[in-house]
């Protein structure tokens, strides 16, 4: 589904996001409240330029509209992978940007990420991964690398992590998985509206991914392992 | 152990420690306690089932130890294992201890980075561990617990732990250390050897080094690689936490939109140092650490 599209099922005609390229942003109106929207499409690479942009409108909603809930529109094809960015710090760019979101979310903006077409690696980590809380449509893509560059870097055959993905939730790329996981807290289909609505409702503030993970069966030993650090 | 400092020789190369004598060299003598050590084996489960070998502490060590007669909370990535990536129980290893410093109120947190990132072989777990550290990391800075970066280690600090770093509030690099995002050969790769030619040493070092780091105040402070010059200079850093606020993080945002604006159209380190004052830039990476720190040093002081 296109950005737009999605919007339109969200907001109908009540709003006045637009993409300027890669970078999306602007304000909704739900459910009689205004909502700041923020992200990007294209499967963009988040470079240096692109986190800052994000970050700005994080920072102006909690400086301009205290408590606003902020949508962040996640489409990546991860960082942007250029010896420029890295010569400027793009590692520090995306810090801030996520340390932006977390303030937001710390100064009491619901925070909510919704990956409606792919999500990789780099760029996923300093948006929806450190939101409230990160939801997904089905059809939509989250991976780390694909299996066949997977396969480069780990020197195991693609015939052998092709078979594993079909059981092990924990490398295969693949929206469910992170489900199951964690990381994503569930999909939206069907009534967006609804989804959104519930989304902002429940999103826990607290970090109950380890949990969730534990409890879907996708991530079987990080919640007992942080509660074995608590214990020791 | 073979790398206790002698008499006459008391330099000790930080890089060229493992994680655990990193941590008894730097910290206050046998004052470290280890939670999970290697002998309770709390081991990756998925290393396993791809048939890699595995290690009894996956890879990081954790626990408190003495610094300067402070407790303080530590946290050692050992390299030397996958590159010191973040696997599942990896990352729960250091959320752990994050949430153990929100609750028992250490001095200080003391991570010694040394990470590629996220371990590819469990990819999302890896992932979402990253993001959890991240969260678990800025709730103790929030709390006013100070969280200190030491990067000096062979393997960087690279990928989503180059993000973790800088989400803390004081970081130390040795000229020799290396924090950024995707290395170079992931570069190289992905743009071809003219866009980043992973094989040059001198080139990899000006764009991601500790020297490069600190000339752009992406580290707070420079130190030879020497065990002794990270324990003075993370001792220093106790004292500088820094809560982050809507301030604070306005302030760093005009210092990064000022960088884009001095590193337009540059993928040099030496063009980009001159634009930005840096006096004999092109001198820089002939000099040692004592050399580039008298450069910094000196453009604070005419600001």
């Amino acid at each position: 589904m296109t950005w737009s599209d999605v919007l339109t099922q969200l907001f109908g005609g009540a709003h006045d996001v637009r993409a300027d390229a890669d970078f999306l942003s602007g304000t909704a109106t739900f459910d009689g409240q205004p909502l700041t929207v923020v992200g990007t499409t294209h499967h963009a690479p988040i470079g240096f330029a692109l986190a800052l942009r994000q970050a700005r409108v994080v920072l102006d909603t909690v400086a301009q509209h205290p408590g606003r809930a902020i949508l962040l529109l996640i489409d990546t094809q991860g960082q942007q992978l250029r010896r420029h960015d890295e010569l400027l710090g793009i590692n520090r760019a995306m810090a801030h940007l996520g340390c932006c979101i977390d303030l937001a979310r710390r100064r009491g903006h619901r925070v909510i990420g919704l990956v409606y077409d792919q999500a990789l690696s780099g760029g996923f980590i300093t948006s929806g991964l450190i939101a409230d809380g990160c939801y997904a449509l089905p059809e939509a893509e989250i991976r780390v690398m694909r299996i066949p560059a997977m396969a480069r870097v780990t020197k195991l055959s693609e015939e052998f992590l092709t078979a594993l993905s079909k059981t092990s939730p924990v490398f295969a790329p693949g929206v469910q998985n992170y489900v199951r996981m964690g990381g994503v807290r569930d999909l939206w289909s069907g009534d967006l509206q609804a989804c959104l609505r519930d989304a902002l409702a429940t999103t826990p503030t607290e970090d109950v991914r380890a949990a969730d993970g534990y409890l879907r069966g996708g991530r079987k030993v990080a919640a007992a392992v942080v509660e074995q650090v608590l214990a020791a | 152990m073979t790398h206790h400092p002698h008499p006459l020789n008391p330099r000790v190369s930080f890089a060229e420690c493992p994680a655990r004598e990193r941590i008894a060299l730097l910290f206050d003598e046998d004052t470290f306690k280890e939670w999970i050590t290697p002998a309770q084996r709390v081991m990756s489960p998925h290393l396993a089932q791809l048939g890699v070998p595995s290690s009894f502490d996956d890879g990081v060590a954790i626990g408190e130890a003495r610094l300067d007669g402070h407790t303080v909370f530590v946290a050692a990535q050992e390299g030397e294992f996958m590159g010191g990536g973040v696997g599942e129980v990896h990352g729960a290893k250091l959320v752990g201890l994050f949430k153990r410093a929100l609750r028992d109120r250490p001095a200080a947190v003391v991570l010694l980075a040394e990470s590629g990132g996220v371990r590819l072989h469990e990819a999302n777990a890896g992932l979402i561990a990253v993001s959890e550290v991240m969260r678990a990391l800025l709730d103790v800075r929030a709390a006013g617990i100070p969280v200190i970066v030491l990067i000096g280690g062979a393997n960087g600090c690279f990928g989503g732990m180059g993000i973790v770093a800088r989400c803390a509030d004081h970081i130390v690099m040795s000229d020799i250390g290396r924090l950024a995002m995707s290395g170079p050969e992931v570069i190289e790769a992905s743009h071809g050897v003219e866009e980043f030619d992973s094989r040059d040493r001198a080139l990899v070092w000006r764009t991601t080094g500790g020297k490069h780091r600190y000339l752009l105040g992406d580290c707070d402070q420079l130190v030879d690689d020497d065990v002794q010059a990270f324990r003075a200079a993370a001792i220093a850093a106790l004292a500088k936490r820094r809560p982050l606020s809507a301030d604070v993080l306005e302030k760093e945002h005009a210092l990064l939109a000022q960088r884009l604006v001095d590193g337009r159209e540059t993928r040099d380190a030496v063009e980009l140092w001159q634009r930005i004052g840096v006096t004999q830039a092109a001198r820089v990476p002939d000099m040692n650490a004592t050399q580039v720190r008298a450069l910094r040093s000196r453009e604070e002081s005419t600001q």
